[in-house]
């Protein structure tokens, strides 16, 4: 036995130091949990990839000892490109789709030397909040099967929650790394747009996307950060800035609740959020009120920005180039309808039509623009916000892990904005484009119940200290499911 | 949200739904706009619509070759393939 079930990667770090494992003995242990695991959390399993690569590290291991990642289980959400490795983003469309390349965070986590074990389940096209949209099936939330991870990287929390790998990787355009951690009772970390290159990270909302790490500490995610980083000339959106620092976090730090933010909250989950804010007190932390007075426009706007980038992104997908193409077509209009209509899933179509609705001739000032503008209005809220405290702290979630099915019918007969209501505290700091973090603060009826820490640009450091400062005094993250 | 404007956004967007489909995402399109039209009641008079979080402007890369594109490694991916050329129906008679 290694380093045990629910080990974070620093357990694993140390016992691979001592010796009392090794990367290809690990990478086995956590290969038969995926194989044992019914959560359907993975898409693909590159297992001999795996072992083989886990033989490599530990060859350097002996010869240079542990450093970095080297050795370390993860998965990728299935919307990085991995080269060789089919890449699906939980599409009919791209079921078959082997990419000829990887993602810059793939070959970063690589080259620090953490060995992939596969690709994780996701709502397709990283559309949806609940990993029902995924061509694959639904994935179990591993504290109660009847329910749904979160989503859309929901494969990617339950592999984590469950213990079948210490960390993945995943995306977050309006809470989709946030809200599933937060359902799964783990941490995930949304860092500021630009922070971490987009290349090879399959385009849903351009503006929006950032990946970021997914891990059982905060003390992790700043380790997975640290990889993953960094400017990318791949990706002329990525962030020509440093790499962030390794600060303490702060003393006497001034954290700002939003006033907004309590409205719809089941009171259960708001008291372990006003418990949180009463841990940050006893650290000498002041909390304090703040207004972000757009925050009721935000999931519309949300919906509008995203929905259009996601509809032009789409178009890619032809049938001509790559992904499925359907049988026998009459003319070339039929190929790509046909096509199209196959391999994208109900959520797709509905945010592609949406978003051609916005940016079509008529509605495009009174959708688009106007979301635009709005989008404006609601980082300007936080910017003023941030000039009288250092961070934000909210609810992750409306409420915590909901049955499968109880917003999503098979039959898609279901108001489907009843679902988008989902993101309403994690869409705001997407649409700032500011780094943002879900970490565990209690337990409402037997599911965990997740914080957001939000902090200005490229605050990175001080977030994850105040997290880690969190965790330190608390035990949320050390809870695991029943077996 | 009449038959009219979903027949024009199939067109646009290159999708083709069943009627019982369509009729479903008709009731879903009602839905989203109702919900994306609470925007209308926000005062946005005279501000600058934001394209890019951090107003950020993309960056260039020195114009130099740095990749070369492999082509028959790319059309492994595609459906169908002759001679290094994609293929699609008959477009001209």
């Amino acid at each position: 036995m290694s380093a045990g079930q629910f080990a974070t990667i620093a357990d694993i770090r140390t016992a691979l130091r001592s010796k009392t494992t090794s990367a290809e003995e690990l990478a086995r242990e956590h290969l038969n949990r995926i194989a044992r695991s019914e959560l359907n959390s993975f898409v693909t399993v590159s297992e001999d990839d795996a072992l083989a690569t886990a033989r490599e590290a530990d060859r350097q291991i002996a010869r240079q000892g542990q450093s970095g990642l080297l050795g370390i289980p993860i998965a990728h959400k299935d919307v990085f490109c991995t080269a060789g490795v089919r890449t699906t983003c939980a599409s009919r469309m791209l079921a078959e789709f082997v990419p000829p390349y990887d993602a810059t965070v793939v070959t970063k986590l690589r080259d620090a030397g953490a060995i992939m074990l596969g690709k994780t389940n996701m709502d397709e096209f990283a559309m949806g909040s609940s990993n029902e949209n995924s061509h694959f099936g639904p994935v179990s939330n591993p504290w109660d099967a009847t329910r749904v991870p979160g989503g859309s990287s929901g494969g990617s929390a339950a592999a984590v929650a469950a213990g079948l790998v210490p960390a993945a990787t995943a995306t977050d355009t309006g809470g989709s790394i946030r809200q599933p951690a937060a359902l799964c009772g783990i941490s995930g970390l949304k860092p500021t747009y630009g922070r971490v290159s987009r290349y090879g990270m399959v385009a849903f909302a351009s503006s929006l996307d950032q990946g970021g790490p997914m891990a059982r500490t905060a003390h992790d995610l700043r380790l997975l950060l640290h990889h993953m980083e960094g400017h990318d000339p791949l990706d002329s959106t990525s962030a020509d800035v440093g790499p962030t620092p390794r600060g303490a976090g702060g003393t006497g730090l001034r954290i700002g609740i939003p006033r907004e933010y309590g409205r719809d909250l089941d009171a259960r989950l708001a008291a372990t959020v006003d418990e949180a804010a009463a841990v940050f007190e006893g650290l000498g932390h002041e909390r304090q009120d703040v207004s972000l007075p757009h925050t009721a426009y935000a999931t519309a706007a949300y919906y509008v920005v995203a929905s259009a980038e996601a509809s032009t992104n789409l178009s890619r997908y032809d049938g001509v180039r790559y992904g499925h193409r359907a049988e026998s077509p009459a003319d070339l209009d039929d190929l790509y309808a046909r096509s199209r209509s196959e391999g994208f899933g109900a959520e797709v179509k509905r945010r592609i039509l949406t978003g051609t609705y916005a940016l079509s001739i008529g509605y495009y000032d009174a959708y688009y623009r106007k979301a635009q503008r709005l989008r404006r209005l609601v980082r300007q809220d936080f910017l003023d916000a941030f000039a009288t405290v250092d961070l934000i702290l909210a609810p992750s979630t409306p409420s915590t892990a909901f049955e499968k099915g109880a917003l999503l019918a098979p039959d898609e007969t279901k108001d489907p904005t009843v679902m988008y209501e989902q993101d309403i505290y994690t869409v705001p700091a997407s649409l700032a484009g500011l780094p943002a973090l879900s970490i565990p603060c209690g337990n409402v009826g037997g599911l965990p119940v997740g914080m957001q820490l939000i902090a200005p640009h490229f605050g990175e450091d001080r977030l994850l200290g105040l997290a880690e400062s969190f965790q330190r005094e608390t035990d949320w993250h050390e809870r695991t499911p029943p077996p | 949200m009449d038959a009219d404007l979903i027949d024009k956004l199939m067109h646009l967007a290159a999708l083709r739904l069943e009627a019982r489909e369509r009729e479903l995402l008709k009731d879903n399109l009602l839905k989203i706009v109702q919900l994306i039209d609470t925007m209308q009641s926000a005062d946005t008079e005279g501000v600058e619509p934001l394209d890019h979080p951090l107003d950020g402007v993309q960056s260039l890369r020195p114009d130099r070759v740095t990749e070369t594109v492999d082509r028959d490694r790319f059309q492994q991916d595609a459906p169908e393939v002759r001679d290094g050329l994609y293929l699609v129906p008959r477009v001209v008679e």
